[in-house]
């Protein structure tokens, strides 16, 4: 969901509050708690302490920035992955190795919006190796590493703005996509914004992923008309080698949108052959736009972060692309775009629509070889409704949303004004059931719903709203998901739990194809680190440049040195920490009185720098932050700061 | 001597060269904080396993340091174990009956040996410890047993035989077994 809630909520459900009470049959508020649960539900997500879960799944923190990883069907949190917020907790976005991923070409931001959790695929199906997520707000698309669930590469967008149909894949992930959700000048100039219809457009950006390393680069953008893309997903089998994009505002307002890119009846699906476009790429087709965007790497092996700057990027209009970019009519306001694991049906939710549109993939093909068109727009045909229509989900509730498959013929699509799920059938279309949900779901997720292969046996609804939910928390609650289960006919909800942030989207996948990569340490003889220590003979302090380093060793339940001085009032200091032990699960953390900073985690054979500018004279302790071990409260030291011109000189003791 | 004595001795000597190449004995570390179990295994010329992890956690108690480079017997027993390969194999070409009842007992003997070395070893580092200790318990001493089981503070230390020690056993068992086959088919004089 991309509508600020207060106001989607408010009007939406003024909007609909008339129609809830004339159509029949859809309403979910019978009882508004929901229907009694029938007994096995606890059995079903009942976990035995110490047993591992199922599933993982990977939620987006919208607002949090982050991703949380969940195991389902317990409902555990088992860890809030860093991704574009900074996280004073364990030091990512503070440490001299992790600021670089922040950096933009806006500068150092400190947060993002973070939708759109994808995970890597091999031959359309999820493979485990690596997780994608969009930044919303300042356009980037992070890489994490799920054998060490971190974040590992951050790419800006440049010519976008509302990175919000993105980070979706290929079937093999050799691209991952950016569609903007703002329209804007290309290299952003300063121009009136009523010349939206002139200098505004829409940038379609593919962003290639390498094989091997994960590394991305911005292969090339797709310059369109100034509507607004809002999702989108890869073909696959018979449709591999297309891209669909929903948009709204083809009307092309730049003001009051809610009412202004409200008035047609129909908004598009662009079905783009990024294959052929990507060959034509190849062959230096467009031109070289000027840009500068950030292009942040953490390097797994010096495990420290740079920014490299990119200072061009390939653009090709829409309008030279002849028979490779469609316009497909779609009943308003478009959400999902979303492509059955045959990869013969599209299916697009339209937020303001009455039925959820089909669209068949060969029909396309053939509507395109006998020309049913209707008119272009800016050089790109639209073609007829009809003749790319498999056909309509009647009475799919309101507000649908977003669509995912199982692995039995079924779609299940959320729709968030009536709050609920509307299973139906892909090749009848016919509503087969629905379920409400607690309150107006966003998103929904199937393990591999979106992939050639679903594993279809729970569905977690993402819900805006929660009111009476949970045990209230003041004026701020928490939003939520729900899990159900879909393995039979009919849906049954198993439970629910509050996320962190909200979930826009969620991915899953078996447990097995993840915890096999796992990363317990890092080898402390493969630490190349330039400031990394590999025993607590290697400590030592020293000035440099106009600074202070001290390399510290940290083993159970000691630094080394503990003892600082010579350190002069106003002198930045680094603490460059080397955590010795190669022990899983020993983290060692370091935090020292005052420092406007944040703490640092280091886990074992890692290092991690902390910056300190101590601005008084005087005693400063530090400690170890992790309860490490048995003398884990023994584990702390001295840093004595002298005025600038004191005769201290500059010494490290410990480890007698 | 029978033929198939003779195989079987070339058997025995066969499984002597195996503890070349696998681990002799084994000793677990079990404690709440480690269910994946700590491990240390010795080998004929060394030492595997989480040794550093062990190291680690014995300087709380005061342990020595275990450094497999500067204990003796395991650069002594590749060598004792190629003499007992090279008397095995003299003792079947030869088809000495008294050169195999020596070579049984020197065999006997040697695991004896290493059996009181061991515990004089784990002795040394389960008493010798450093009077600083950040973890002192009067009374308390932390050698493992020789073999079984042995609760040390939060530890459950067990200590096995590996591949290597039953290769042993079970070449020592074929001689056995072939001596007092070749005693009974002993035509009396």
């Amino acid at each position: 969901m991309k509508a600020p809630r207060s106001v989607t909520n408010c009007l939406m459900l003024i909007v609909f509050a008339a129609l809830l009470a004339t159509v029949s049959g859809c309403s979910s508020k019978k009882d508004s708690k929901g229907p009694a649960l029938s007994g096995d539900e606890a059995s079903r997500v009942y976990v035995e302490p110490g047993k591992y879960d199922e599933f993982y799944f990977f939620i987006s923190g919208g607002f949090s920035g982050q991703v949380s990883s969940y195991g389902i069907p317990s409902g555990r949190l088992l860890r809030v992955i860093p991704v574009f917020s900074v996280n004073p907790e364990n030091g990512w976005g503070y440490t001299e190795e992790t600021k670089p991923m922040l950096m933009t070409s806006y500068g150092f931001i400190p947060w993002d919006d973070s939708h759109h959790a994808e995970l890597s695929q091999t031959e359309g199906v999820p493979d485990g190796k690596w997780l994608f997520i969009n930044g919303n707000n300042t356009p980037r698309i992070a890489r994490i590493d799920l054998a060490t669930f971190r974040t590992v590469e951050i790419i800006e967008i440049p010519n976008s703005a509302g990175n919000h149909s993105s980070p979706f894949t290929t079937p093999n992930s050799d691209y991952v996509v950016a569609g903007t959700r703002f329209s804007l000048p290309i290299e952003n100039k300063d121009v009136p914004i009523s010349t939206y219809k002139e200098n505004f457009k829409g940038a379609l950006s593919f962003i290639k992923v390498d094989k091997a390393s994960g590394n991305m680069s911005v292969d090339f953008q797709i310059i369109t008309p100034p509507f607004d893309y809002d999702l989108s997903h890869a073909g696959k089998g018979p449709s591999d080698g297309w891209f669909f994009f929903t948009c709204y505002n083809s009307e092309m307002a730049h003001t009051l949108l809610e009412v202004n890119a409200s008035q047609k009846d129909k908004d598009f699906l662009l079905a783009v052959n990024y294959r052929k476009i990507a060959e034509l790429a190849a062959q230096n087709k467009g031109t070289m736009g000027k840009t500068r965007f950030a292009h942040n790497v953490f390097d797994e092996k010096t495990q420290t972060a740079s920014t490299e700057w990119v200072e061009q990027v390939r653009m090709i209009n829409a309008s030279d692309l002849k028979g490779l970019m469609y316009y497909i009519p779609c009943p308003k306001s478009p959400h999902g775009a979303d492509v059955d694991p045959t990869g013969e049906y599209i299916s697009a939710g339209g937020k303001l629509a009455s039925v959820i549109p089909v669209y068949s993939f060969s029909k396309m093909i053939k509507a395109i070889e006998g020309n049913q068109t209707d008119g272009e727009i800016d050089g790109i045909p639209v073609l007829k409704y009809d003749a790319c229509l498999s056909g309509e989900v009647q009475n799919p509730g309101l507000g649908p949303l977003h669509t995912e498959f199982d692995d039995k013929g079924f779609g299940y699509t959320s729709a968030f004004v009536s709050s609920e799920v509307v299973k139906w059938n892909v090749q009848t279309k016919e509503v087969v059931d629905r379920i409400p949900a607690y309150y107006s779901i966003g998103h929904l997720t199937i393990p591999g719903g979106d992939s050639k292969k679903p594993w279809g046996k729970y569905l977690l609804a993402m819900n805006k709203i929660t009111k009476d939910r949970y045990l209230p928390t003041g004026p701020e609650l928490t939003q939520s998901a729900q899990l159900f289960d879909i393995s039979g006919d009919k849906m049954k909800l198993l439970a629910d739990f509050p996320t962190v942030g909200e979930p826009h989207y969620a991915q899953a996948i078996p447990a097995d194809l993840i915890t096999k990569n796992q990363v317990k340490i890092y080898k402390l003889s493969e630490n190349m680190n330039p400031y990394a220590v590999k025993s607590p003979n290697e400590t030592r302090i020293e000035r440099k440049d106009g600074a202070v380093h001290v390399y510290l060793g940290a083993i159970r339940s000691h630094f080394t040195p503990d003892n600082i001085e010579g350190v002069m009032v106003g002198e930045t200091v680094y603490f460059h920490m080397t955590n010795l032990e190669q022990d899983w699960d020993i983290p060692h953390g370091f935090a020292v009185m005052g420092n406007q900073n944040s703490e640092m985690l280091v886990m074992p054979g890692e290092t991690c720098t902390l910056k300190w500018v101590p601005e008084k004279a005087g005693i400063y302790p530090m400690y170890c932050t992790d309860f490490c071990s048995a003398l884990h409260q023994e584990m702390q030291g001295y840093i004595r700061v002298s005025d600038k011109g004191a005769n201290v000189p500059l010494v490290a003791t410990g480890g007698k | 001597m029978k033929k198939s004595s003779i195989a079987i001795i070339f058997v025995a000597v066969a499984m002597l060269v195996g503890i070349y190449f696998v681990p002799i004995w084994e000793i677990v570390l079990d404690a709440p904080q480690y269910p994946e179990s700590l491990m240390m295994e010795i080998h004929i010329n060394g030492m595997s396993g989480d040794l550093q992890t062990i190291n680690g956690l014995n300087h709380y108690i005061g342990m020595k340091v275990i450094e497999p480079e500067s204990i003796t017997e395991l650069k002594l027993m590749p060598y004792i174990l190629a003499f007992l390969i090279l008397f095995g194999i003299v003792t079947a070409l030869l088809k000495s009956k008294k050169l195999l009842y020596a070579w049984f007992i020197i065999l006997l003997l040697t695991g004896i040996a290493g059996a009181v070395d061991f515990y004089l070893w784990e002795y040394d580092y389960g008493h010798n410890i450093d009077p600083n200790a950040i973890i002192k318990v009067p009374g308390m001493n932390y050698q493992p047993p020789l073999i079984g089981s042995k609760q040390l503070l939060n530890f459950t230390a067990q200590s096995l035989p590996d591949i290597g020690a039953y290769l042993a056993f079970a070449a020592g068992a074929l001689l056995l077994f072939v001596i007092i086959r070749e005693r009974k088919s002993t035509p009396k004089i």
